[in-house]
């Protein structure tokens, strides 16, 4: 992918991120999640109905790759459904640690393929992986 | 001043994260080698030439830290594993056993998390109560305010000489003499304050201070834990084992040795102490005062620059000491400290462990530029220049 354009995505997605801002509704599962830096912080708020995700919304202080990164994720995943969203996590997660992955299944958040360039930022792309990761499990408990 | 001692500044970089920790001079490093290579032995327990030098060179280490901080005796010196070692061993140690249900301990919300976690996990064991000094406009606070925060109940004062994102520098001479007078014991947090001016801890009447070694151009693992001799005495070791003991047989009795040898259980950081000697000998032929007083010269500097810089929000102008948080408008700290890592530039971006500061301070996460002594006016101007030209601060870090 071209940088500018790279660039341009990840800024928009920081700048002007999807779904910021929390609902006070009891139909959402509620997550934290810190990056283990210790300063990335966010909140997320995830409804699910039906075996799909019908809504992400999140909020706190983070970085330009976390926010964008959630950001796109949040696009990415409203209206899957649960098994869908476990191909794109697996392949996300892959892709960020440099393991062998399926592009074809991330569409925008193919723009985090080169962020292994920067080390220290691969935890903050792996942000809302961490929220995913998080609804995954309290599905599987419900279970 | 004396850039030539520390070896880290021959590659280009401006190291601006001294709150973090701090580069070590050439002499530390050799003391250190020189343990590890010519009198490697443990301390106490040999007669051979090595374990002779080494244990002089532990225990001139307690002599030489009770002139640095004029305290009454070398045995009030413990060595521990740093400040926040040296804080639990207070709060576990002496304060779980002195302290009852309903006592209250004075804090500020800009303390460090290792002064405050103790005493919040010592409120969940024992039920005393954490009270917190209002802070001011400035993110300080006043000799009056602490006045008035005290109350009957009030056992135990609390506080950061200097705090570690805001520097402010706490009047510890005055408010020691409160605490003597009220009979509250006064707990100072020197981890910021002690390897960047001068701290008396008798004319301030401190009952327990703390501080670590690698804040001021020491060895990281080692820190110290100062207390006055009646209290030490009256204070439960956290560890137990071998070097600590007197005797101890079969019948479960036993007896450990006096202050501070009770609170060194196994084998110390030797090399660690050895090297904090060091590094304390290195301060003092400088001089405390004189760092402090280089340290004001050089943050006047810095505000004066950073003030020319139109999108920069400074926190904390007026604290009296080398450290100064800032944001640039709009950017996460984070990238800032990015962006100042392409030009070499190594500061802090982040809370600093300063959780409930964010309540005063309307915002989470800062960039922090700690100066030491090796700072110099050319390390602000390439800081300065870097700032001047943050509009293109994404095009670098994304």
């Amino acid at each position: 992918m071209d940088s500018n354009l790279r660039r341009e995505i990840i800024l928009d997605n920081y700048q002007n991120p999807m779904n910021k801002g929390l609902v006070d509704d009891d139909s959402y599962i509620k997550i934290k999640v810190n990056s283990d830096n210790c300063i990335d912080n966010l909140d997320f708020i995830i409804k699910v109905s039906d075996d799909k995700i019908v809504d992400i919304r999140f909020d706190g202080e983070a970085c330009a790759i976390s926010t964008s990164a959630t950001s796109i994720m949040i696009r990415s995943l409203i209206g899957r459904r649960i098994e869908e969203v476990r191909t794109i996590l697996i392949n996300y997660k892959k892709m960020i640690n440099e393991e062998a992955y399926d592009s074809d299944v991330l569409g925008e958040l193919n723009v985090y393929d080169e962020i292994c360039k920067q080390p220290n930022r691969k935890s903050c792309a792996l942000i809302p992986s961490k929220a995913v990761e998080k609804l995954l499990e309290v599905l599987d408990n419900e279970n | 001043m004396h850039r030539e001692d520390f070896l880290m500044l021959d590659s280009d970089i401006v190291y601006f994260d001294n709150g973090a920790t701090t580069l070590k001079p050439k002499c530390v490093v050799e003391a250190m080698d020189k343990y590890y290579t010519v009198h490697t032995s443990n301390i106490h327990r040999g007669d051979y030439d090595a374990a002779i030098v080494t244990n002089r060179l532990y225990d001139e280490t307690r002599d030489i830290v009770k002139e640095f901080i004029n305290c009454n005796n070398s045995s009030e010196v413990v060595f521990t594993s740093g400040a926040t070692m040296s804080i639990n061993m207070v709060v576990f140690g002496y304060m779980k056993k002195h302290l009852k249900k309903d006592d209250e301990v004075l804090l500020t919300k800009s303390e460090h998390a290792s002064n405050v976690l103790p005493w919040m996990k010592l409120s969940e064991e024992i039920g005393i109560v954490i009270k917190y000094i209002d802070l001011d406009d400035d993110y300080s606070f006043t000799v009056e305010n602490v006045r008035k925060s005290i109350s009957d109940k009030t056992k135990v004062i609390s506080i950061a000489h200097v705090t570690n994102v805001i520097g402010d520098v706490r009047d510890i001479y005055t408010i020691g003499k409160i605490c003597r007078e009220k009979n509250i014991l006064f707990c100072v947090d020197g981890a910021q304050s002690v390897p960047h001016m001068k701290v008396d801890f008798k004319a301030a009447n401190i009952d327990f201070l703390s501080f670590s070694g690698h804040k001021m151009l020491g060895p990281t693992g080692v820190g110290v834990l100062v207390g006055r001799e009646e209290l030490l005495n009256d204070m439960e070791p956290l560890f137990y084992g071998g070097g600590m003991n007197s005797y101890f047989e079969a019948d479960n009795s036993y007896e450990l040795k006096k202050t501070p040898t009770k609170f060194e259980a196994g084998t110390p950081p030797i090399a660690e102490v050895i090297g904090l000697g060091e590094a304390i000998k290195y301060l003092m032929k400088i001089g405390m005062d004189k760092v402090h007083q280089y340290e004001k010269e050089l943050k006047k500097y810095l505000i004066s620059e950073l003030e020319k810089i139109p999108n920069l929000i400074l926190y904390n102008k007026n604290s009296d000491c080398g450290i100064l948080a800032f944001n640039i408008e709009g950017v996460f700290a984070q990238e800032t400290s990015i962006y100042l890592n392409h030009y070499h530039i190594c500061v802090r971006a982040g809370n600093h462990c300063t959780k409930m500061l964010k309540d005063n301070l309307g915002v989470k996460n800062t960039v922090r530029v700690s100066m030491y002594l090796y700072n110099n006016k050319d390390d602000i101007d390439r800081l300065i220049d870097v700032l001047k030209n943050s509009k293109d601060i994404f095009k670098v870090v994304l």
